[in-house]
């Protein structure tokens, strides 16, 4: 419900790479989302601005933008809490290129899933009876540490050494193998560790914590990557990283 | 930085730290006595626990700082290129 004709300036990129940000008057409304405001503008406002979104609750990670200067899931950021001196600029998330407007081109993000070997191997048939996996297994509580990523890309935006070197993997990808890492049923473990043991694996993150401040589901995909880099370096130790 | 460079950048951090506090000392002590440059050659010159102690040193700290520098140009050269990139974003 609307509960006063206030209105927001609001900045939004428009264009790809080479493009510029314009200004749009939008009605302010209590419990008002950054999506709402993007919505709006696309609905009333100028119907060709592009942006991306699904479930508008916080689960698919489609929405991540830049919200004045910080990647966040705009479903779940309200206006009120982010807006600086009555101003509001939403751009495209850092780090990936543009498509259109407030759309990037996710596909480095998810193919750096595939470069840290982020699918599981399954080491049984359906055949096989299920694995039972106690809940307080030291394994089991270290996946389910970091198992709720939503896939946003908002830690891959946020981080300095994604921006630094284009062959790191990133806070998400990592994360994932780490979970995967600790799922006694996977038998892709030694390519895995192989996979993040390279140039642009675990070692090459700085522990900066950019992705754990900005990550939307308050995971810390830097304590995945510690994990990583831990077991990396006894595999090493051993002989059985080469 | 691979794994190999990781061990190596981390085993001879851990390798400096009782040097570090040796060579710290060392410099407290020579310094509180006032020993000049030819008086402390004159006690070290010759020796071979001296020799292999500063020799580790030297191999120690080339070996990891060689391995932090090595990522600087990176870094540098990157922020460079992004500060250019993000000119095209910023408002007029």
């Amino acid at each position: 419900m609307e509960t006063s004709e206030k209105t927001i300036a609001v900045s939004i990129w428009r264009g790809s790479e080479a493009g510029r940000y314009e200004t749009f008057t939008v009605p302010l409304r209590d419990n008002q989302t950054v999506l709402d405001i993007v919505t709006h503008v696309q609905r009333n406002l100028d119907p060709t601005l592009s942006y991306r979104f699904a479930c508008r609750v916080g689960v698919c990670g489609s929405c991540a933008m830049t919200v004045n200067g910080r990647p966040r899931w705009t479903c779940r950021t309200h206006v009120s809490k982010v807006v600086e001196d009555g101003k509001l600029e939403i751009g495209p998330l850092a780090n990936l290129p543009v498509v259109k407007d407030l759309a990037t081109d996710m596909s480095r993000f998810f193919e750096k899933w595939q470069d840290a070997k982020g699918a599981f191997v399954p080491s049984k048939t359906r055949a096989d009876e299920i694995e039972p996996i106690a809940p307080s297994s030291p394994e089991r509580r270290a996946a389910d540490a970091a198992i709720e990523c939503i896939n946003c890309g908002v830690c891959f935006a946020a981080c300095d050494t994604v921006r630094w070197n284009e062959d790191y993997m990133g806070p998400a990808a990592l994360n994932r193998a780490w979970t995967l890492v600790n799922d006694v049923r996977d038998k892709g473990q030694a390519e895995r560790l192989f996979a993040v043991s390279q140039g642009g694996g675990c070692h090459a993150c700085h522990t900066h914590q950019s992705c754990e401040q900005h990550c939307p589901v308050s995971l810390n995909p830097t304590a995945s990557i510690a994990g990583l880099k831990r077991r990396s370096m006894h595999a090493y130790i051993r002989g059985a990283l080469k | 930085m691979n794994v190999r460079l990781y061990v190596l950048q981390r085993t001879t951090a851990v390798l400096m730290v009782p040097l570090i506090a040796v060579h710290l000392i060392l410099i407290f002590y020579a310094t509180s006595r006032g020993l000049s440059a030819a008086e402390i050659l004159g006690r070290t010159r010759g020796s071979l626990a001296w020799g292999l102690f500063y020799g580790a040193f030297v191999v120690a700290a080339a070996m990891h700082g060689a391995i932090g520098v090595r990522g600087v140009p990176l870094v540098v050269l990157a922020d460079i290129g992004e500060h250019m990139r993000l000119a095209r974003f910023a408002q007029p």
